[in-house]
């Protein structure tokens, strides 16, 4: 029961950051509390047994998009002009937004409480992957054996997202060095 | 059911709801555009958060075979997310890549400012 009353205070922490983000207009601020939320997220991660994924978060989420994040600052402005958006736009953006979050809050009322072994997401094809994939594939972690194996496709399509991101980040930042030259 | 369990069993699809209001409040009114890629990426943690929420199993350990697990946490979720993260961060480089041509053009990265050199 420990592990649930850090996982709630780490949970009450990623809020107060992100409530900070939407009020600071320091750009470098915001790019480093970012990077603070990705560690918080990678630690909730670990608490609830995810290690692969906490791992990506921690090296893409706070290391790459930070430093992406910090180049992209760099390279453009470092503050944000104080926003001149009319109050009643601001108003319709909270209220859509609190409605969609109201809709979301009552949802939840319904879900399975956190770490049900019953919950319908633990029961359908989970169990054939923990009881079959060591043995199938050899590989004793199961996500790299569901993520390269059972879901190769899956993560051939990935990289196929990256290659395209990359191919448009040099496509557009080239031209850009060129002209500058 | 005991209130407290209650809350400690919600607290994390609650957190990220809240998550997931933030990043679409900041989303829709600041007008700078790394503002709006950094509420993108809040929005994007709420749903990985929720996701990696409903793999966990009580008293399971993480989901690698060792010979004194009795109960292993859900993997799918994992390997979903994991690559979600990923194509997260893909997308967010081409938009800040984005936002750097734009700043090259318009010499600003404010909505309103932008708007304002396409009418003059």
């Amino acid at each position: 029961m420990t592990e649930e009353y850090s996982i709630f205070g780490l949970v009450v922490l990623l809020i107060v950051l992100a409530l900070a983000i939407t009020r600071l207009t320091s750009l470098l601020a915001v790019a480093i509390l970012a990077g603070a939320m990705s560690f918080i997220l990678a630690t909730v991660y670990t608490l609830l047994d995810a290690v692969d994924v906490a791992f990506t978060e921690a090296v893409v989420g706070a290391g790459i998009s930070l430093a992406l994040m910090l180049a992209a600052i760099s390279l453009t402005t470092r503050r944000e002009e104080p926003w001149r958006r009319r109050s009643a736009e601001r108003i319709l953006a909270l209220l859509v937004s609190l409605a969609s979050g109201a809709g979301l809050l009552y949802a939840t009322l319904d879900m399975p409480l956190l770490g049900d072994p019953a919950s319908p997401a633990n029961l359908h094809v989970a169990a054939r992957y923990i009881a079959e994939s060591p043995a199938s594939t050899g590989v004793p972690n199961m996500v790299t054996a569901i993520l390269a194996s059972y879901r190769g496709f899956d993560t051939l399509g990935e990289v196929a997202v990256i290659f395209t991101a990359g191919i448009g980040v040099i496509a557009l930042l080239r031209h850009w060095r060129k002209g500058e030259a | 059911m005991n209130p407290v369990d209650f809350v400690i069993g919600h607290a994390l699809q609650w957190g990220s709801v809240a998550l997931l209001m933030i990043g679409l409040y900041i989303v829709m009114t600041r007008g700078n555009l790394i503002k709006k890629v950094a509420g993108l990426n809040i929005f994007q943690g709420g749903v990985f958060l929720f996701y990696i929420s409903l793999s966990n199993v009580r008293d399971g350990t993480a989901p690698i075979v060792h010979e004194d697990a009795v109960l292993y946490t859900n993997p799918l979720p994992h390997v979903l997310i994991l690559t979600a993260i990923v194509v997260a961060v893909a997308t967010t480089s081409l938009a800040l890549a984005l936002i750097v041509r734009i700043r090259e053009s318009y010499s600003s990265i404010e909505e309103d400012e932008m708007a304002k050199a396409d009418l003059d």
